[in-house]
């Protein structure tokens, strides 16, 4: 029996189309948006004005508190304006739009593809080093890596977990960059490994990525206390809650941190990202994208530039279907509906997902059967169906009572529910309206 | 832009699953038991299911558009349950005008006063069963005798079901083991559905392949079957231990009347058990212990539809007072 | 008669006595001093606990009525100066009289004045579509039409209207009882001075974008250009963020700089007509005032599409 976590969880069809397409490096754009938020916590602060000249990899805004990381450029050329542009979402953000010339690279970065293996950093410098790079969870959440590394006072960090389960459907970055990049993933474990001084790794990965699995097996007994872990196929096994009990089976307190069980999860991307930053003095300016669809020519795996329009990089997959209804960034179950062709590539962009007319639609929504579908798929072990009439009543106080809070929006109640209602979106109104009530109920 | 593209918050995609899906399930479960009543009932079970389903369908169309004036939901499959269910609770030369008031009842009251599909409180079919149980009696507990593939007209011949045959038989102070060897009853007999009873709940064999097509497809889970008929095992177990002359043994309990059927069909009709896990097992703990109650104690030789309706009542209340167990809500110590 | 409906009659007898008893010397040791007064004030109060006056009910805003030294701070949007006047004298104080408020909505964008960008495809419900997004046209600020503010109206004061896809506020039942400005995502609703005769003047725009990025998004955007600042002879308008806003406490409602705007964003209810001007007509024609709807004379095509929402249930 393939070790996975216990609650709940679905298995929606896979649809990896493009799991055999090597990862390509996508040409570089004219034009490039970065905001200056692409990760949770306080926007970084521009350290650049109109008409300076940057080069790629150099700094352009810096971190703005503990939560938060600095930003850089990803091409060289001139800023021509830093100003709030229509960002995916359709809510102005504060972006810094450069102008591509050439591609010269900051002096310091090692553009060598050559594997350097000896990890020389010292432990007290790592955390810097990652907070320097701006790096961030690669997974889609987006968490300043660094924050993560840094231990509070009084917890221990036992285990670091490495999060290569890739458990959304169509998304297939991760399963790609283990492939390919496996050595290089192993190094950066050790340096996460290094720099929370714990001696044990596991790498959690789903079973559906067996030539992975048995790639990483093989690299990883040169690397001691590294372990690579199959686990069953099943959503949301990515989440990190989820992926710790499936993995030491440790159940992170409601509320609580991973950190309170003595673990930290990292994304492969992540490790990566780590490696590059450490071994190869390379700030995180590109990342594996996969564009993918039902009817789109030719699904890829590129890496691409941070702040490249997404419509380059569906260019270069053979272009938009006529029939596209549907433009998803990220997974089809977490990812977020873009609203313009024009939106900039981020750091938590894992994929771009196109969607047919006939798919890019909801289904009618119809009475509650009181199936109970949705709390048996709850991988939290919530009841999806009470929060959202709860919510729908606006009785904030009960929501809160169950305990809506712990929700992490996984999706798989609106996925699985027959009468096809929007219980996530009901709970997320839910979940913002508790946590308002609880942030001035803490002021008074 | 040309086409405009949709917005929606994720998930993006959805399960193949629906509601017609969810009734059709049931409905294809529930095939092997109509096969039995067929064939030992012939004729008359293949009438009255017809006009079950026909009068549920055409009811609930009417009260949709002329009551209600609300969207028509007839091809959803609830109401073909719903009568599909009416049928296999009624003896098989029951006249179809009851089974037509049977079945306005069923919609009508059980359903569709409530709000439809969803809103209802007890199990429309079992409302309508209950309510010609109890309006006529003489009819609803006439039990033909089977009479293999015999597709005739004729008068059947009425017996009675085991279960009315031991509850009389007990009465006159007779012992458990006699009254079944008089009667002839075998249990391969019970088990495959050579005897009198309600059309659809004398064969254990096809209720039970249904109700693993059920399992299998995830229509309903384990813990209503599971715990209604584990509960009438062991209660009646312990029964039948203190007195084997008076009180009928626990294979004889699962295999006669309405337990399968209600256990594995009614019981976890959707819409009228609990939602949680927890509360699924009490539920089905309280069908269990009410069923042999009544079947041992009470004035009714059976009380699986007694039961099932009493406890749904219970459900609003199980809803509450029966969380899923949160993941993280205890605390679990990391010490290696 | 037959012993026992004797017993019957003597045993149900007794049994009421004994209750009625032990609920009387119950109710004797639990009693709760409280000022009658609170009732009195309770009753005078419209109760329909809507919550508009800050306290979560009628009762609680009774209690805090009767504790309170005087009721400047006190006041019952629903029942309004009526309704204070007469707890003022339950409770032998002065009423301090306020101006009666409304809700307004500020926004106009209609289907026809801001194209739609993309299709919409979420819960009915406008939080839950502002937190995903800015909204299915390209003005960020604009009206979701998704009718939450109807939903949480407890006075049958809001209702959708079809044509628009806005909520339309019903003057008559509005009580500006708050729980519209509460809920809006885009903070759309203010609670001005009704205004004498219902006659108000505002700017039916949140829009901060820039002129030209507004007026691209929605045709009737503010668009910051501040003529109306320039127009108006009270120094009632101010301009922040390319928005104009009108100072209900300084409006001196003299109409001026409703015609002087270029994209018609400042609407005015309940005025008698204007005499025509054909030389303040522009493009795009979209004529909003509305009062000459509201006294039913249609002088030009235009002004009978676009009449306004909020006027036309006065008639």
């Amino acid at each position: 029996m393939l070790k996975t976590f216990s609650k709940g969880g679905i298995h929606p069809p896979e649809n990896k189309f493009s799991v055999d397409k090597a990862i390509e490096v996508l040409p570089l754009p004219q034009k490039v948006s970065i905001p200056i938020a692409q990760h949770i916590g306080a926007p970084a602060t521009p350290v650049v004005n109109k008409n300076d000249e940057v080069k790629t990899g150099q700094i352009i805004a810096k971190s703005a508190g503990f939560v938060s990381t600095n930003i850089h450029s990803s091409v060289s050329g001139k800023v021509v304006k830093i100003d709030k542009i229509v960002e995916s979402s359709g809510y102005k953000k504060t972006s810094v739009v450069i102008e591509v010339k050439g591609d010269e690279w900051v002096e310091t970065i090692d553009r060598s593809l050559d594997l350097k293996k000896e990890i020389t950093i010292e432990q007290s410098d790592i955390i810097n080093k990652i907070l320097d790079a701006g790096i961030v969870g690669l997974g889609g959440a987006t968490f300043p890596s660094h924050v993560k590394l840094s231990v509070p006072k009084g917890k221990k960090a036992e285990i670091l977990i490495i999060n290569g389960v890739e458990c959304e459907p169509y998304l297939t970055s991760d399963h790609r960059l283990m492939l390919e990049k496996g050595e290089e993933v192993l190094v950066g474990t050790k340096i996460l490994m290094k720099a929370l001084g714990v001696t044990k790794a596991i790498i959690g990965i789903e079973n559906n990525k067996k030539d992975a699995i048995e790639h990483l097996i093989s690299l990883s007994k040169e690397y001691d206390g590294i372990e690579v872990n199959a686990l069953k196929v099943k959503y949301p096994q990515g989440g990190e809650k989820q992926l710790i009990q499936a993995l030491i089976n440790r159940e992170v307190p409601s509320g609580g941190l991973p950190i309170d069980v003595g673990a930290v999860v990292h994304n492969v991307g992540t490790a990566y990202a780590v490696y590059e930053a450490v071994q190869k003095n390379k700030p995180l300016f590109e990342r594996v994208v996969t564009v993918t669809g039902d009817s789109i020519q030719k699904t890829s795996n590129f890496i691409a530039r941070i702040g490249t329009p997404v419509s380059e990089l569906i260019e270069a997959a053979g272009g938009k279907p006529d029939d596209t209804g549907k433009i998803v960034s990220g997974g089809p179950m977490m990812g977020k509906a873009l609203n313009s062709l024009d939106a900039p590539v981020t750091k938590g962009t894992s994929g771009i997902l196109l969607f047919p007319e006939n798919k890019a639609h909801r289904k009618e929504t119809k009475p509650c059967i009181r199936c109970a579908k949705c709390v048996s798929v709850c991988p939290m072990g919530l009841e999806p169906f009470l929060l959202m009439t709860l919510t729908q009543k606006r009785l904030f106080d009960k929501v809160e009572k169950e305990n809506a809070l712990d929700c992490i929006e996984c999706g798989s109640c609106s996925y699985t529910c027959p009468a096809d209602r929007p219980l996530l979106d009901y709970i997320r109104l839910g979940k913002s309206n508790v946590s308002q009530i609880i942030r001035s109920r803490n002021k008074k | 832009m040309s086409t405009q593209l949709t917005i929606s918050p994720s998930p993006h995609i959805s399960a193949d699953s629906s509601i017609p899906k969810l009734m059709y399930g049931v409905i294809i479960a529930l095939m092997p038991a109509f096969f039995v009543s067929i064939y030992f009932y012939g004729i008359g079970a293949l009438l009255i299911t017809f006009t079950a389903i026909v009068s549920c369908i055409l009811f609930e169309f009417l009260i949709q558009k002329y009551l209600l004036k609300s969207k028509i939901s007839i091809s959803d499959g609830s109401a073909i349950l719903t009568g599909l269910l009416i049928a296999f609770n009624v003896p098989g030369s029951l006249p179809l005008w009851i089974v037509v008031i049977g079945s306005l009842v069923a919609i009508g009251i059980g359903k569709m006063s409530f709000g439809g599909l969803g809103s209802n409180i007890f199990n429309p079919a079992l409302v309508g069963r209950v309510f010609m149980l109890i309006s006529f009696p003489v009819q609803m507990t006439s039990w033909p005798k089977p009479r293999i593939l015999d597709f005739s007209f004729t008068d059947a011949i009425t017996g009675a079901t085991p279960l009315a045959l031991v509850k009389e038989g007990l009465k006159n102070g007779e012992q458990f083991h006699d009254i079944i060897s008089k009667a002839g009853i075998s249990y391969s007999d019970m088990f495959i559905g050579n005897l009198g009873g309600s059309l659809g709940e004398i064969s254990a064999l096809a209720l039970l392949i249904g109700g693993i097509y059920l399992l299998m497809k995830k229509i309903i889970s384990w813990h209503i079957p599971v715990s209604v008929l584990g509960t009438m095992f062991v209660f009646s177990g312990i029964l039948w231990l203190t007195n084997k002359n008076i009180y009928a043994d626990p294979v004889f309990h699962l295999l006669t009347g309405g337990a399968l059927l209600g256990a594995i069909y009614m019981a976890t009709d959707m819409v009228t058990s609990p939602m949680t896990p927890k509360g699924q097992i009490i539920f089905g703990v309280g069908i269990g212990i009410l069923t042999i109650l009544i079947r041992a104690f009470g004035a009714y030789p059976e009380g699986v539809s007694f039961a099932i309706l009493i406890m749904n009542a219970f459900v609003p209340i199980l809803n509450i007072y029966t969380k899923p167990k949160r993941f993280g809500e205890i605390k679990i110590q990391s010490k290696e | 008669m037959s012993p026992v409906v004797i017993i019957t009659i003597i045993s149900l007898s007794s049994i009421g006595i004994v209750s009625a008893l032990i609920l009387y010397f119950i109710a004797q040791k639990f009693k709760v001093f409280e000022d009658p007064r609170i009732d009195k004030v309770e009753e005078a109060l419209p109760s329909a606990n809507c919550g508009g006056c800050g306290f979560p009910g009628c009762r609680n805003f009774a209690e805090a009525c009767v504790k309170a030294d005087d009721l400047s701070n006190l006041h019952c949007p629903v029942g309004g100066n009526d309704t204070m006047s007469s707890v003022a004298s339950i409770l032998g104080m002065d009423a301090v009289a306020q101006v009666k408020k409304i809700a307004v909505l500020r926004c106009n964008g209609a289907c026809e004045y801001r194209p739609n960008t993309n299709i919409y495809e979420g819960a009915d419900n406008c939080t839950v579509a502002a937190n995903l997004y800015g909204g299915d046209t390209g003005c960020e600020f604009g009206c979701l039409g998704l009718g939450e503010c109807v939903e949480v109206c407890d006075f049958d004061a809001l209702y959708m209207d079809e044509k628009t896809g806005m909520p339309v506020v019903v003057e008559d039942n509005c009580t500006a009882c708050n729980a519209c400005v509460e809920v809006c995502p885009k903070d759309l609703f203010e609670l001005r001075k009704q205004g004498p005769k219902g006659r108000r003047i505002y700017i039916a725009c949140r829009n901060e974008d820039k002129g030209g990025i507004a007026k691209k998004a929605c045709a009737v955007a503010c668009i910051g250009c501040s003529k109306c600042v320039k127009e108006c002879p009270h120094d009632a308008i101010t301009i922040e963020n390319f928005l104009a806003f009108i100072h209900d406490d300084k409006c001196k409602l003299c109409r001026k700089c409703v015609p002087v705007c270029p994209t018609n964003a400042i609407l005015e209810t309940n005025f008698p007509p204007r005499k025509p001007k054909p030389e303040i007509k522009k493009e795009p024609v979209v004529d909003l005032k509305q009062s000459i709807v509201a006294e039913g004379k249609v002088n030009e095509p235009e002004a009978k599409n676009n009449s306004n929402k909020e006027t036309s249930d006065n008639n």
